[in-house]
């Protein structure tokens, strides 16, 4: 490598040479010329040096002599020839450097990339909400890095068996003046707390009925618009105010038909730490955006959805055996406020869990779940869940669920679902 | 109507709440309890100083509460470990924390790791069938007294950088540390003279520094991998290992269960110490020096009591 590095500039040299000589006015002095030329000769023997001394250093050998600079009298040297013969002696052999480094440095900037496989699966009966017997469910790839020194970016693709959806893209900007974290993009709304989890995170295989039947579903609030975050002062506890405005599009909770049809999502959150071991928080949160009632009647935008929601939850892990056990009960109920042609329609839905880590790999859980329909609240579905996680690694989860669903239609479902998750790449840390 | 009304309401009383009024002495947080030991030292009573972390918490494993977050939001110096040992918790605080001085890249974001000797930084490939390998190399590097002045230099650095007028304050505090620490180390290093090569095992790899500087031989780790809990076969393996090397002392982090190295030590005779590798990991240790004083005593207690030269 170092021969043929050497080779070619010596052939660089020697075109250069070309160079001068065909450059150099036949009018001129021949005593000058040599002059010129001896002077050129101790400049490349010079630059030669230190080229191998380059690479020398490229291969791990001697670090390079301190004074690389040629030193050619200037009188000795035409001014206007100086650029021309350095130039292309330089350019090779910093350019070669340039680039490798470039590469290396280039590779410095990438986002950390995570891939989270979910694959799930269902034994028993459900004829009301039947799921396939295994299902690659959804994939979620994450890209996320820090923008520049006063942004980072998030992008959370799904992968599902049925195509690619964008679940987060988002910029944060978490430094902005009067303590403000600001965030724009598509994201999931601060509404509750399970519509901001990402299905690897929950604590079940499945979401609350209450989200599925009055939050829009899976996919929850989830919507392309602004956040804005504050942690509002007091002496006492932590406490965050997010108001949120959205473009009001999510699946079939909230609709625009057209751009004035906003939506908006608020959330107040208060934190405590009970002792080192215990802590509590509670939230309340409001969602209100038009919704799709009104297409069949040609009344599209005229209708509306208003959520309330209060959320808490109480943990507890002992900080001197947090890896093995810990203890987490969350319960969360929303009230939804839905107008449609029929009338207002006024219901509510709640969950109770509670899960329980009783080995650094083992943890067990359960779930009650009620909740009306957000179109009938004459109607309502509950539910029971127990669950079961194994976690190989941190990076691994291997978890089944015993869930038995009654419906309002009157049907009974008792299904055992299972589920792989797994995570390769670095994956960034979710917020508490 | 309303909800923009709601929207805007809510909006203006976001904006309206003010912050927190500023702070008289540096704010400094640390992410642990031995980075907060050695900013006290540099820092005196000019600096207030407030650890993340519990010195008998496992410093990979801390959640990220908001409580947290307070303490960076009026922080002026964020002061960590780094060589990602707190990449799972600390990025959503800083993120959350409102609080430009201790953004990454921020004046006050002080990487405590940068100039540290840094032991088992791994070559080639690194996949996680490794278990929970540090890509940047051993982040356990507090453990070496050395260490503890390069991390109190860069800590002078940064209070010098914040407080320029409190310079020769903290120089004369760094200078006196740096006096007493290489006291100490002479002394440690001549107690654990006699003991040098002595062969151990440790739960995880909490102790290369430590046993670099100290001389001890550490040959076998109760986790198969790090952050692997412990299998029935690598704990006979280990078992075995210990025996035909008459390995007599275990070491364990305070925050590891002592089932299976108490099981381990009934199987080979060998005196299991709960050894705490940071400040506070125990009531006793308050501080820098009160850490190697507590570990070398156990050690040196627990040698003289199994009888292995």
């Amino acid at each position: 490598m170092a021969c043929r590095f050497l080779s070619f500039a010596l052939f660089f040299i020697f075109l250069l040479n070309q160079n001068v000589f065909a450059q150099t006015p036949a009018q001129t002095d021949v005593q000058a010329l040599r002059a010129e030329i001896d002077a050129l000769k101790a400049d490349y023997d010079k630059r030669i040096q230190a080229l191998e001394e380059k690479i020398s250093v490229l291969q791990g050998g001697a670090p390079p002599a301190p004074e690389l600079q040629p030193q050619v009298p200037q009188a000795q040297v035409p001014q206007g020839q100086v650029p021309q013969t350095q130039l292309p002696l330089q350019v090779p052999a910093a350019s070669t450097g340039l680039q490798g480094s470039q590469i290396s440095n280039a590779k410095v900037f990438n986002p950390d990339i995570a891939v989270i496989g979910d694959f799930i699966g269902a034994s028993g009966s459900n004829e009301v909400e039947p799921s396939p017997a295994m299902e690659m469910h959804e994939s979620e790839a994450a890209f996320q890095a820090i923008i520049d020194p006063y942004a980072r970016a998030d992008f959370f693709f799904s992968f599902g068996e049925e195509g690619v959806g964008l679940e987060e893209g988002y910029i944060t900007f978490p430094a902005i003046p009067g303590g403000l974290l600001f965030r724009a993009g598509k994201m999931r709304a601060a509404f509750g707390k399970v519509n901001t989890l990402h299905n690897h995170v929950l604590p079940w295989i499945d979401r609350p009925i209450v989200t599925r039947n009055l939050v829009a579903g899976e996919d929850g609030i989830d919507d392309a618009g602004f956040s804005l975050a504050k942690l509002i002062p007091n002496p006492w506890f932590f406490l965050e105010g997010t108001a949120q405005v959205y473009r009001g599009d999510s699946t079939d909770l909230f609709h625009s038909s057209k751009r004035g049809e906003l939506s908006y999502v608020g959330h107040l959150r208060g934190y405590q730490d009970i002792t080192d071991n215990t802590n509590i928080d509670l939230g309340i949160s409001y969602a209100q955006g038009h919704n799709p009632a009104g297409i069949a009647e040609g009344q599209l935008g005229q209708f509306s959805t208003r959520l309330y929601g209060t959320d808490a939850t109480l943990r507890w892990k002992p900080l001197s055996r947090a890896i093995y056990h810990s203890f987490v009960g969350r319960s969360e109920v929303i009230w939804s406020r839905r107008q449609q042609p029929g009338g207002l329609q006024s219901g509510k839905g709640f969950y109770v869990s509670g899960d329980y880590q009783f080995a650094r790999r083992w943890f067990a859980g359960g779930r009650y779940d009620w909740s009306n329909l957000a179109t009938d609240t004459s109607l309502h579905d509950s539910g029971q869940s127990l669950v079961l996680t194994y976690w190989p690694s941190e990076f691994s989860q291997i978890r089944g669920q015993y869930r038995r669903t009654k419906y309002a239609v009157g049907l009974t479902a008792n299904e055992l679902l299972w589920q792989f998750q797994f995570s390769i790449g670095a994956h960034g840390a979710h917020p508490f | 109507m309303n909800s923009k009304f709601f929207f805007i309401a809510l909006l203006a009383c976001l904006i309206a709440a003010s912050p927190l009024a500023a702070q008289g002495k540096l704010d400094v947080v640390t992410t642990t309890e031995d980075l907060a030991a050695i900013a006290r030292e540099v820092g005196g009573d000019r600096v207030t100083v407030d650890s993340i972390a519990r010195g008998y918490q496992d410093p990979h494993f801390v959640e990220a509460k908001p409580s947290f977050i307070l303490k960076l939001q009026k922080a002026d110096l964020l002061i960590l470990v780094g060589r990602d040992l707190e990449i799972g918790w600390l990025p959503p605080l800083i993120q959350q924390s409102r609080n430009r001085k201790v953004q990454v890249g921020a004046d006050g974001y002080i990487d405590a790791s940068l100039k540290a000797q840094i032991l088992e930084v791994p070559t080639g490939q690194i996949t996680r069938a490794e278990g929970d390998v540090h890509p940047l190399g051993n982040p356990h590097y507090w453990l070496d007294p050395e260490n503890g002045k390069i991390i109190a230099g860069e800590i002078f650095d940064a209070l010098a950088r914040s407080r320029p007028n409190d310079r020769a304050y903290f120089e004369q505090r760094l200078n006196d540390f740096n006096n007493r620490v290489n006291e100490a180390e002479k002394r440690w290093i001549a107690m654990m003279a006699p003991y040098k090569g002595m062969k151990v095992v440790t739960y995880h790899r909490s102790f290369p520094n430590f046993a670099e500087r100290f001389g001890l031989n550490i040959v076998g780790y109760v986790e198969p991998k790090p952050g692997i809990p412990p299998t029935p076969q690598h704990t006979l393996d280990l078992i075995n290992q210990m025996k035909k090397d008459n390995v007599k002392i275990v070491l364990v982090e305070p925050y590891f269960d002592l089932k299976t190295p108490n099981s381990i030590g009934r199987e080979t005779g060998a005196e299991v110490l709960v050894m705490p590798p940071s400040v506070g990991g125990v009531k006793e240790i308050t501080d820098y020096f009160k850490l190697f004083d507590y570990d070398i005593n156990l050690l040196i207690n627990a040698i003289k009591k199994t009888g292995v030269k």
